[in-house]
């Protein structure tokens, strides 16, 4: 079996974590995380005018994962910060993902903003999980500044397009010694064992799942392909060649 | 005393946040909800003390699906 991730000096249960937004209803928040048996969930921290939402907390809270507040939506650092601080006030965990994203049409990352409320998030105490860009510089500035570990995307978030470079995701992998978690832009099982191939030290997913035909069957899909990811970076996989090499023994054919 | 929260001018008669609570949330003290006045977050166990006062922006958010 695969060793245990850790993050922040924490164990996970989990190489899978799994975002809510999107699930159709609150009724397979359940099935769902049976099925992925995920180390962190996300959840995102809004407005509210109406404690009948709170559905989704109870059910999180039932199962007895480990929650994973995102700043999702936040367009600078000042209200990423905000955002992180409410989170940690109300579901009181001082671990955020903290997305700063440049507009919302690309949902990419602003990289000047997202260091800048990483710096501050750190300096308050938070264990901060960056949704950021393939870039490896980037990552490394974003460890220097105490980030627990970096989540580059494969792919926008919501599209589904798998990991696009998977060469970024293998160089910001090499150039950060914090786990590396690939976020973003899952569509299937395919592309989570890639990622994982490819040295990911875990994948998000939110939309691949929620999104699915049958979100529990996906889930379950992901669950194993991350464990079949990690398991054949673990093993080693043989070098692409250009040419065919016979398996079989060459000597004692019959002529 | 008029106060803007969650981005909507309240004319409040609401003496403190805990006040506010009960009567947009029915509940003084509820779960999984924190609080921000004026972009500072108010912990839990102040509510009941906090003053608000004319003009004060008051943000009530929770935990809801995300990615």
């Amino acid at each position: 079996m695969t060793t245990p991730l850790l993050i922040a000096g924490v164990e996970l249960s989990s190489r899978l974590f799994l975002g809510t937004g999107g699930l159709p209803r609150t009724s397979l928040v359940a099935p769902v995380l049976e099925a992925a048996r995920p180390g962190l969930v996300t959840v995102s921290i809004r407005r509210t005018s109406s404690l009948a939402e709170g559905g989704l907390l109870a059910a999180l809270r039932a199962a007895g994962v480990r929650l994973l507040p995102n700043t999702a939506g936040c367009l600078s650092a000042r209200e990423a910060v905000l955002t992180a601080e409410l989170a940690r006030e109300a579901l009181g965990t001082d671990w955020v993902k903290l997305e700063v994203i440049g507009d919302e049409r690309s949902l990419l990352p602003d990289a000047v903003e997202l260091l800048d409320a990483a710096e501050e998030l750190v300096r308050r105490g938070f264990v901060v999980l960056p949704y950021t860009t393939d870039d490896p510089v980037l990552a490394r500035r974003l460890v220097d500044a105490g980030c627990a570990a970096v989540m580059p995307l494969g792919s926008p978030i919501g599209s589904g397009l798998g990991v696009l470079n998977p060469h970024a995701i293998a160089a910001v992998r090499a150039a950060v010694d914090v786990p590396v978690v690939l976020d973003a832009g899952v569509g299937t099982a395919s592309d989570a064992a890639l990622a994982m191939e490819l040295g990911c030290d875990a994948v998000l997913a939110a939309t691949a799942v929620t999104r699915a035909d049958d979100p529990v069957a996906m889930a379950a899909a992901l669950r194993l392909a991350v464990e079949a990811g990690r398991l054949a970076h673990g093993a080693g996989r043989v070098p692409r060649r250009a040419e065919a090499r016979a398996s079989s023994p060459l000597l004692g054919l019959i002529s | 005393m008029t106060i803007t929260c969650n981005g909507e001018p309240v004319a409040a008669d609401a003496a403190t946040l805990a006040d506010l609570l009960a009567h947009r949330l029915g509940d003084t003290r509820p779960h999984g909800v924190a609080v921000a006045v004026n972009e500072e977050v108010v912990p839990r166990d102040a509510w009941a003390s906090y003053r608000l006062a004319d003009g004060d922006v008051v943000e009530v958010v929770t935990a809801v699906q995300g990615g």
